[in-house]
């Protein structure tokens, strides 16, 4: 068992376990929402925005993870409000605008990041550096993890009501729009948060391969959420382990892990794997009498 | 002591566009009324508009004589056309029922034995207990459009507004649905469906509206639904801001 703890007989190691088991909660969690509401390509862009934020930040008030949050913060609502402007004012459909903003930004922030001084290398931002991760760092991850849980626990109801369909929402009296911005709100407070350990690019992954992978294996939104935060953490940890022994860095070994899952699940999952559906077309005539014999005594809308 | 809608001098305009002109008309609950109209005749914005998604541009909804807007949420169950739903939702039958209760349970509330029954007595009103767990994609057209009744029935509003149920359902199906419609009805309750099979409305509705921008007729269907009120609906292009085609029954 040596070879289990033995890493975390460091330090620094285990300050990396405990950023990654926040992490990898939060993001999981999240990510729920994320994938089943589609918005993994507007992750995406705003993974990407934060950059010059974070660039900007760095800039004018130094590493600090406040300032960082801050900036990652301002870019994110600038990208994504502007996409919103642009695609309002214009022929430019929203998903190119934001597209078109985000990428700007990204290559401002490589820009100012070069150019301007920043007393920090790219890598950092762009990989992250788990090994890195300060006490501070720890307490906004828990900060981060805190509010965004709360929140999204709280307001689960209605963002579900919200996701599924806005439009009867509504006529219940949700407002669709504030927790549509609640949650992209959210997504950006987790990035950031998971910026140390997987860093701008990767944090994606952190985000949606826990949920898409869920998505593939249960049909409850409720397992979707806790599933997805229990198989972040674990993800999140088994990465960090991962790279402690292959001596790579985190944020891709973390991916890596996540990916290999989600490829599971999408070859073998017992509900929605490809590999069933193919061994189960043999019998689809069962399944459709069965589906027959089933409905035919009470209800004969067999147009399926 | 039968419960109204009266619609007063309503005119909504979609993208900007007046849709539905100074529409006065008194619907009687319990009924089963159909919105019927040509393309663009204004029936979805008339539906979208009594369920508060679109704001009025004059008039007023009373309902009960009280303003619907202000009568509090749960009077108006609104179940939109089919193919404005993600089909692929991580939801079951019953998970979706039950969302029906998520606005008087509000955030916190706990789901109660009273809350259950509610969703049983919805399942089984729409012949659904059969297939409460299975995922909502897993339902044949007909099925998809009940436990969307279902939901509707489970949050126990007043009235209920239906966009296009019949649209795309077999003989079978539309005869299922149209029971779950007539129970509600029976419980008291008013519902209004957009529709557009001119065949099926009699077998189907007591009342109906009948819609080309601004009011045409209005009452119960062995009076109001004549020859010449379709006609006038249907072949005078009586008032809309823009163009639009003509379905001809």
């Amino acid at each position: 068992m040596n070879w289990i703890t033995e890493p975390f007989s460091y330090d620094f190691m285990q300050r990396a376990l405990l950023a990654c088991i926040l992490v990898g909660f939060t993001n999981g969690f999240l990510g729920a929402y994320v994938v089943v509401r589609r918005l993994a390509l507007m992750a995406d862009a705003l993974s990407h925005s934060l950059l010059p934020g974070l660039a900007l930040a760095a800039i004018v008030v130094g590493l600090s993870p406040a300032g960082l949050l801050f900036g990652g913060l301002l870019a994110a609502v600038f990208v994504v409000l502007g996409g919103h402007l642009i695609s309002r004012s214009s022929r430019v459909k929203e998903e190119t605008a934001i597209a078109a903003l985000y990428i700007v930004a990204f290559a401002f922030g490589i820009a100012i990041i070069k150019y301007g001084g920043v007393n920090v290398s790219l890598d950092h931002f762009l990989f992250g550096n788990i090994l890195g991760v300060g006490n501070s760092d720890l307490w906004t991850s828990y900060c981060i993890t805190c509010v965004a849980l709360l929140l999204l626990v709280a307001f689960q109801r209605p963002l579900f009501l919200a996701i599924f369909e806005a439009s009867v929402a509504k006529t219940l009296g949700i407002p669709v729009g504030w927790l549509m911005g609640l949650l992209i709100l959210l997504i950006v407070l987790a990035m950031v948060s998971s910026l140390q350990a997987v860093g701008v690019l990767l944090s994606l992954g952190l985000l949606i391969l826990p949920a898409a992978t869920i998505y593939l294996m249960s049909d409850r939104f409720e397992v979707m959420l806790w599933g997805g935060a229990g198989l972040g953490t674990a993800g999140a940890v088994a990465g960090l382990l991962l790279s402690f022994w292959v001596n790579i860095p985190s944020g891709p070994a973390i991916v890596l892990i996540l990916g290999s899952v989600f490829l599971l699940a999408y070859l073998f999952s017992p509900r929605y794997g490809v590999l069933r559906r193919f061994f189960h077309r043999r019998h689809m005539h069962e399944e459709s009498l069965e589906r027959w014999k089933s409905e035919s005594p009470r209800d004969t809308s067999g147009e399926a | 002591m039968s419960q109204q809608l009266v619609l007063n001098n309503v005119t909504v305009s979609y993208n900007r566009i007046p849709a539905v002109h100074h529409l006065t008309a008194t619907l009687l609950s319990p009924s089963c009324v159909a919105l019927l109209g040509p393309n663009g005749a204004g029936k979805t914005t008339l539906l979208k508009a009594i369920a508060g998604l679109l704001p009025l541009e004059t008039g007023r909804i009373d309902f009960d004589g009280q303003q619907l807007k202000n009568s509090g949420r749960r009077v108006v169950a609104y179940v939109p056309q089919r193919e404005v739903v993600d089909w692929d939702f991580p939801v079951t039958v019953r998970g979706l029922v039950e969302m029906g209760r998520f606005s008087s349970l509000g955030n916190w509330g706990r789901f109660s034995a009273l809350d259950d029954a509610a969703v049983i007595e919805a399942l089984h009103i729409c012949d659904l207990e059969d297939l409460a767990g299975r995922q909502i994609s897993a339902l044949s057209g007909g099925q998809q459009q009940r436990a969307f009744l279902a939901r509707a029935w489970a949050q126990q509003a007043e009235i209920y507004l239906l966009d296009e149920p019949f649209t795309g359902l077999d003989r079978n199906a539309t005869e299922a649905f149209a029971q779950a419609m007539r129970r509600l009805r029976d419980a008291g309750k008013l519902v209004i469906a957009s529709h557009h099979d001119l065949k099926s409305v009699e077998s189907l509705f007591d009342h109906i509206l009948l819609l080309n921008g601004e009011l045409v007729a209005s009452g119960p269907t062995a009076e109001a639904f004549t020859r010449k009120n379709l006609d006038s609906a249907y072949d005078v292009h009586v008032f809309s801001g823009h163009a639009h085609p003509h379905t001809h029954a």
